[in-house]
């Protein structure tokens, strides 16, 4: 009895991965049938356009959210630790969108970046016209406005950790500095920032694992247009196996998901479990 | 750097640290702003801008007016299905975390490390992974397109996050306390009930806020595996955009989106401490 709510939990983790993996290697068109095709769903999804949209998709948009959203949460909690005041108002002001869900942010941002009724109107109104900020419908830029929502969305998150390191730098190392000589620009160079690179890693890994399972967020903001210009790996996975009932090919492409998740997540265990060695043995 | 005294540079400080406030706050701004104007007036002006006059009509209609599909019930029907699946499935999911985690750090068995592990790898796997087999699962047990099989599909999955949370908790608590008590001849559940749920108080809420949360917000699986008048409230936002698309009301769209966030966002206003200690301890594993 004891044991009942682990088992479960783990058994489905284990028992439906590999229900889906093997459903990929299956023919499954509308009802999961036995059989076996071998890589075939593999290689269509790989061949397929809209994988390959969204591939690159998920390494610009990855990529570029990571490092926007650790700098801007890293600036945050530069400035929050200045000591100033009403540091718990600002805290929260910077954090609350984490609350929301991607639904409500995806909508909000859909409306604040859509030409004709936006920023871009505002500005217009304003009288400055040939002012254009049209990114949601323009294919090449469409995957930007994703990026500018999901900053504003989680860069808290990343502030949050960044404070928590900033917090737990030694004061007597700063003092000693201090004394020294060293300017405040010296010691965020040489001393503080260098501390903060485990935490700089683990916030990257956990907003990649974000970015790889990004679904409603766009869902609400583009739906994965114009055409399929934002499409990600996700949207493409629920497309398959919901839309065009094609479970074989919707399974392949999950699997496919869970293997760039893997080479995020291994190197960073890995690197995890080295520390920890050389923790143990310092 | 942390000087007082250096006036102009905490000045600028001050202007920076404002303005991106200011930025961070204007979406919240403008949706409040837009709920209480009129759709003509949006339509007319922009997103941006002040009412004209007072629409307060806007959230009477989005909470039991306008129309999803063929039904014309508002918002209301889908925050209930959201309350219906959240309420029981945060208390379930908690619970259950409460004990799991209670199980692997205090009542060592054999292979609980392993087991452990893998229910923490839930934590990492992607949900596209468990889609097919839920939904071959539902329709199995017949629970497809219910709000129990949200419940279910929650507290299960619910669990990695609840054991991850009450175990690292209760690592600290001390096991002669526990050998005690098994000595005096307390079974399993009556030291869970009498020892540890008394001093589980602040780890509870975390788990409970982060729970909530999570759950209200979630899209995925509401949209999978319930259609129609099932669906949770995150589902039949996406619903009513689709439906207003021909003929926008963003003035109605905007107080359903404030109404539709209001239970996360006061969650946080309350529990905000606890709210970011549950994202730190969901981070650093």
């Amino acid at each position: 009895m004891i044991w009942v709510p682990l088992l479960l939990s783990a058994a489905h983790l284990i028992s439906f991965s590999l229900w889906t993996i093997w459903i990929s290697f299956t023919p499954s068109t509308l009802i999961p049938v036995s059989g076996w095709v071998g890589l075939r769903n593999y290689s269509a999804v790989l061949a397929s356009r809209n994988w390959q949209i969204a591939f690159d998709n998920l390494l610009l948009f990855g990529g570029a959210f990571v490092v926007l959203s650790a700098a801007t949460g890293l600036i945050l909690a530069i400035l929050l630790d200045q000591r100033i005041r009403g540091e718990n108002v600002l805290r929260s002001i910077f954090l609350y969108p984490l609350a929301v869900s991607f639904v409500v942010t995806g909508t909000v941002w859909s409306w604040l970046l859509n030409p004709g009724l936006g920023i871009q109107k505002l500005v217009h109104d304003l009288g400055w016209t040939s002012f254009r900020f049209d990114w949601l419908i323009d294919r090449d830029m469409a995957i930007w406005t994703i990026v500018i929502a999901a900053i504003w969305q989680s860069s808290g998150f990343a502030m949050a950790l960044f404070l928590a390191g900033l917090r737990s730098v030694d004061a007597d190392i700063i003092k000693a500095a201090q004394i020294d000589g060293a300017g405040p620009v010296r010691i965020y160079r040489r001393i503080i920032l260098p501390s903060l690179w485990p935490i700089t890693i683990t916030v990257a890994v956990i907003q990649l694992q974000f970015a790889i399972s990004t679904f409603d967020l766009v869902r609400a903001l583009t739906n994965g247009g114009p055409g399929i210009a934002t499409q990600l790996p996700a949207l493409v996975v629920y497309d398959l196996m919901f839309q065009r009932s094609l479970l074989g090919r919707g399974a392949a492409a999950a699997v496919l998901m869970l293997l760039i998740l893997l080479a995020v997540l291994l190197p960073y265990a890995a690197w995890r479990y080295i520390q920890r060695r050389r923790a143990a043995h310092a | 750097m942390r000087d007082r005294s250096f006036a102009p540079s905490r000045i600028l400080i001050y202007l920076i640290v404002s303005l991106i406030a200011a930025a961070w706050l204007a979406p919240l701004v403008v949706v409040v702003l837009n709920s209480l104007r009129s759709n003509e007036e949006i339509a007319q002006a922009s997103m941006i801008g002040w009412p004209q006059q007072w629409a307060w009509n806007n959230y009477a209609v989005a909470w039991s007016g306008f129309c999803v599909a063929e039904t014309c019930a508002g918002i209301r029907p889908y925050m209930l299905n959201s309350a219906l699946v959240t309420i029981p499935a945060t208390i379930f999911s908690t619970l259950l975390g409460a004990i799991a985690g209670y199980a692997v750090s205090l009542w060592r068995f054999r292979g609980d490390n392993w087991i452990y592990g893998i229910v923490t790898l839930g934590l990492f796997l992607p949900q596209q992974m468990r889609l097919l087999p839920w939904t071959i699962v539902l329709r199995d047990v017949g629970l497809i397109n219910t709000l129990t099989g949200l419940v279910l599909i929650h507290t299960i999955q619910g669990l990695s996050f609840t054991t991850l949370f009450c175990r690292n908790y209760y690592v600290a608590i001390p096991h002669e306390l526990i050998r005690a008590a098994r000595i005096d001849g307390a079974g399993f559940f009556r030291i869970f009930w009498r020892i540890i749920l008394p001093l589980s108080g602040p780890i509870l809420i975390v788990t409970v806020i982060w729970q909530f949360t999570h759950i209200w917000n979630e899209f995925l699986y509401g949209v999978t595996f319930t259609t129609g008048q099932q669906q949770p409230v995150t589902a039949a936002l996406i619903a009513l955009s689709a439906a207003v698309a021909d003929i926008p009301q963003h003035g109605v769209q905007s107080a359903a989106v404030i109404i539709a966030a209001l239970p996360t966002l006061l969650i946080y206003l309350l529990g905000g401490k606890y709210f970011v200690r549950g994202l730190t301890a969901g981070a650093v594993k």
